[in-house]
C-alpha cells in the first residue's frame, strides 16, 4: 500500500503527467472572462447538427481528435480511454468511443467526472497498467437542460440560485512524456448527503462534499490550503461557494484566500447565468484551460482541483429523494 | 378608464403569480393550475363575476379567467342536463380557447423553430 497517504489520498510517484489538452467552449463561455485559456470557442452552439444530443457528441469528438493530433499520437498507440459525460447512460462518451478502437472506461460523476477520470488514468499509469490514457468529457447546455430541468422550448424562467450548464468539451492525454504538469496526488471523496432538495440549488448540496474532501485531502497530505497557489472547486456557484467558504472558517482552516470557483468564474457578473455555471464541461475546461496555462506560464506552482458532482436524477427528484453529492480532488504541480 | 383598470388588475395578478414563482419553491405548472383553480373556484363561490365586472379584460385575459369559465359552463350545462353537466360543462366555454391554442400551435410548430 505505498501509493497511499492518511486515510484516502493516493500519491503518484512515478509522476503521470497532463501531456497534451484541448478545450472547446460555447459561444457564451467565449464571452465570459476566460474566453483567452480556452483552444477555441464555437461559433455557434449547434455545429450544424440536427440535435444539440449530437452537437455533444461531435465536440466531444472534436476535442479527441485535436488532442490525438497535438499529441501526434495515433490512436492505437493509447491503452484507455476513460470518458463521462451527463445525458442518460452516459451516450455522449459511448457514441464517441465507438468510433475509436480502443478500450473505453466509461465513468458517472456528474460534474465531478473530469477529476474521476484524471484520478483514474493518473492511477493506471501509476500501476503500469498503461503508457498513454486519453481522458474527456463534454456537456452542453441544451442537453443538460433536457435531461435534469425542463426542455428549453418550454422556456421556464431561470431563479437565482439555478446554474446554467457549459457548453463545452475536453480532451487530454495522459503518459511519462516530459512535458506538461504532474498529477501527484487524487484523493477520490466519499457519497455526502445532507438531505438537501432542491435540484435547483445544487451548489449547497454539493458544498459539504467538496469540504468533506477538502479536509481530507489535507489531513492526508499534511498541507494546509496556503500550500496551494489556487483550489479550483468545480461548480459550487456562487450559493455553493459561499457555503463552502463558511464550512472551512467555522473549521478554523487558513488560506481561504486560494479559493477560486470554476462555475462562478466561468461567466462574468455581466452574464445572466444564476449562480454560475456547472456541467460535466465545466470544471473540465476550466482546469484544462485556465489553470494548465496558469501552471505551464509558472503564474502558479501547485494547484489543487476539487471537482464536485450532485448524483441526482430526474427520476430521484420527482420522487422526493435527497440529492447525494461527491467531490474528487486532484493535486498538479508544475 | 376602462382600459387602465383592466391593465392594472391584470398586471397584478400576473406580478403576484412572479412574486409565488420566484419565493415560492414551486414551479410554473404549479402556478398555472394553482391560479386556474383558483379562479374556478372563486367563480364557484360566485366571487369572480362582479371581479370580472369591474376589471374586465383584466379579469379575462389571466388563466384565472380561464378556470372561472370552466365553472360558468358546467352550473349553466348542470341547470340544462342535470348532473351530465358536470361533465359536459368543463369545456362548453373553454372549448374554444382550447382548440385554438392546439391548432395554432400545431400550425406554428410546422412552420417554425423553437429559439435554441
Amino acid at each position: 500500500m505505498g501509493n497511499r497517504l492518511g486515510t484516502r489520498t493516493l500519491t503518484f510517484s512515478r509522476g503521470p503527467r497532463i501531456t497534451s489538452r484541448y478545450t472547446l467552449v460555447g459561444p457564451r463561455e467565449g464571452k465570459g472572462p476566460y474566453a483567452l485559456d480556452f483552444h477555441e470557442i464555437l461559433a455557434d452552439d449547434s455545429l450544424g447538427q440536427k440535435t444539440a444530443e449530437k452537437t455533444e457528441r461531435l465536440m466531444l469528438e472534436l476535442a479527441i481528435a485535436k488532442t490525438l493530433e497535438q499529441h501526434d499520437t495515433s490512436i492505437d498507440e493509447l491503452h484507455f480511454l476513460i470518458a463521462g459525460d451527463l445525458l442518460n447512460q452516459i451516450t455522449t462518451s459511448c457514441l464517441a468511443a465507438s468510433t475509436h478502437a480502443v478500450p473505453f472506461i466509461g465513468i458517472y460523476g456528474a460534474c465531478s467526472t473530469f477529476a474521476e477520470a484524471l484520478g483514474l488514468g493518473a492511477v493506471l499509469l501509476q500501476g503500469d497498467f498503461a503508457e498513454q490514457v486519453l481522458i474527456g468529457t463534454a456537456s452542453h447546455y441544451q442537453t443538460a437542460e433536457r435531461q435534469f430541468r425542463y426542455p428549453i422550448e418550454l422556456n421556464v424562467q431561470h431563479i437565482r440560485t439555478n446554474q446554467v450548464t457549459v457548453t463545452g468539451a475536453a480532451a487530454a492525454i495522459l503518459s511519462f512524456a516530459d512535458r506538461g504538469p504532474r498529477i501527484t496526488h487524487a484523493t477520490f471523496g466519499t457519497v455526502v448527503d445532507m438531505g438537501l432538495k432542491d435540484p435547483h440549488d445544487m451548489g449547497s448540496a454539493m458544498a459539504p462534499a467538496a469540504f468533506r474532501t477538502i479536509k481530507e485531502h489535507l489531513a492526508d497530505t499534511g498541507r494546509t490550503l496556503a500550500d496551494y497557489d489556487i483550489v479550483l472547486t468545480g461548480d459550487l456557484g456562487r450559493q455553493g461557494s459561499k457555503m463552502l467558504r463558511l464550512l472551512l472558517e467555522r473549521e478554523g482552516f487558513e488560506g481561504l484566500e486560494r479559493l477560486q470557483d470554476g462555475g462562478s468564474q466561468i461567466f462574468g457578473d455581466w452574464q445572466p447565468v444564476g449562480a454560475g455555471g456547472s456541467g460535466a464541461a465545466c470544471v473540465a475546461v476550466m482546469t484544462l484551460g485556465y489553470i494548465l496555462n496558469a501552471l505551464e506560464s509558472a503564474k502558479a506552482k501547485r494547484v489543487l482541483i476539487v471537482a464536485t458532482g450532485a448524483l441526482l436524477s430526474a427520476l430521484t427528484v420527482l420522487q422526493g429523494e435527497s440529492i447525494p453529492c461527491i467531490a474528487h480532488a486532484i493535486a498538479l504541480e508544475q | 378608464m376602462q382600459y387602465l383598470i383592466a391593465f392594472l388588475v391584470g398586471g397584478a395578478i400576473c406580478a403576484l403569480a412572479q412574486l409565488i414563482f420566484d419565493t415560492a419553491k414551486c414551479s410554473s405548472a404549479h402556478i398555472l393550475v394553482g391560479l386556474t383553480c383558483l379562479g374556478a373556484v372563486l367563480n364557484g363561490l360566485g366571487l369572480y363575476e362582479p371581479f370580472q365586472e369591474f376589471a374586465g379584460a383584466g379579469a379575462l385575459v389571466p388563466v384565472m379567467g380561464f378556470g372561472s369559465s370552466i365553472t360558468t359552463g358546467m352550473i349553466s350545462e348542470v341547470k340544462r342536463l342535470g348532473w351530465e353537466g358536470l361533465f359536459t360543462g368543463a369545456f362548453e366555454i373553454t372549448g374554444l380557447g382550447l382548440a385554438a391554442a392546439v391548432v395554432f400551435s400545431s400550425l406554428l410548430a410546422l412552420s417554425s423553430k423553437p429559439h435554441r
